[in-house]
């Protein structure tokens, strides 16, 4: 058995509003030096695979038909083979 | 011609759709389950407003893989219309049959109000009852209705006139004030690039009666009506 860990970012050229609001909560809390947040989604998806290559490729499918929006987001994820 | 509301769990705008094409058009009209495979004896297909599945995940994204999409992507292919409004719109662009992305309003705030949608092209079938730069007042509501193509695409959707609607000022300028939910060069609506498949995030169904303030949404029901009446 395979886990992803997935992270769901907006692309960085896309507005980000929930950052913005946290960002500027932030400052009125009086967090000086505070330059950029961004919120974004984790995921983990447990799944089967053979092997490490075949559980590169089912993660990557999985996020690209149906958990990323790739027009708007990026992904990033890591793989851990965990006990079935 | 027969209209078909697809029904997905979650929306709310289909008995609105449902109710200005029966009672208001007096047009054929059925309600289509999202568990039906087949879209046989409809002539065009209208995704209503809502909150399908939720808006798990992203608006539209679980919608877009319900089982009577498979059937809606050919009946589009095969150049039948196709009319996605708010949530609808969202599972069209999710489901790649409108290019770009619909999301977060920009501030944040969900926005439910009367908007001024400018025409940019008249010349599709659900804008041939109206011309170029008309100004119409169609309500929209909605937290994720934010507009997104990339540069080179916005070009391409200007040099192929698939920017059908834009949000304006009363003036018919779209300016930034104008632009509620942040979207790319103040779009409202697009449609595809054989123009048989529009999305748009004002709900022109809840623009059908004088009684609601406004009956500007109609000539968008009734240019379809002429489309299929001059198909004939």
């Amino acid at each position: 058995m395979w886990r992803a860990e997935i992270k769901v970012l907006l692309k960085p050229s896309i507005l980000d509003p929930q950052g913005q609001a946290a960002e500027k909560a932030l400052a009125t809390m009086g967090y000086t030096g505070v330059d950029r947040v961004r919120v974004g989604k984790y995921l983990e998806v447990t799944f089967n695979a053979p092997d490490r290559t075949a559980a590169e490729a089912k993660v990557q499918e999985l996020c690209n038909r149906l958990l990323v929006n790739t027009v708007i987001e990026d992904y990033t994820y890591h793989l851990v083979e965990v006990a079935p | 011609m027969k209209f078909g509301v697809i029904v997905f769990p979650g929306s709310s705008g289909d008995l609105d759709l449902y109710h200005l094409i029966k009672d208001v058009l007096e047009a054929p009209v059925d309600y289509i389950w999202h568990e039906d495979t087949s879209v046989q004896g409809f002539d065009c297909l209208i995704l209503p407003g809502g909150s399908s599945y939720g808006s798990y995940l992203r608006g539209g994204a679980l919608a877009r893989h319900s089982p009577v999409m498979a059937a809606v992507t050919a009946f589009a292919h095969r150049g039948g219309l196709v009319l996605g409004i708010a949530d609808g719109f969202q599972v069209l662009t999710e489901a790649g049959l409108l290019p770009g992305a619909l999301y977060t309003n920009a501030g944040g705030r969900f926005h439910c109000h009367s908007t001024t949608l400018r025409v940019e092209n008249p010349d599709t079938p659900f804008t041939r009852n109206l011309h170029r730069n008309q100004l119409l007042s169609i309500p929209f509501a909605h937290g994720e209705g934010n507009y997104f193509v990339d540069p080179a695409t916005l070009q391409q959707l200007e040099e192929n006139g698939q920017i059908v609607f834009r949000y304006a000022d009363e003036r018919g300028q779209p300016s930034m004030e104008a632009n509620p939910n942040g979207s790319v060069s103040n779009i409202a609506g697009v449609c595809n690039k054989t123009r048989n498949v529009l999305g748009m995030m004002p709900q022109p169904e809840r623009a059908g009666e004088a009684v609601l303030g406004s009956t500007d949404g109609l000539a968008i029901f009734l240019s379809i009506l002429k489309y299929w009446e001059g198909r004939q």
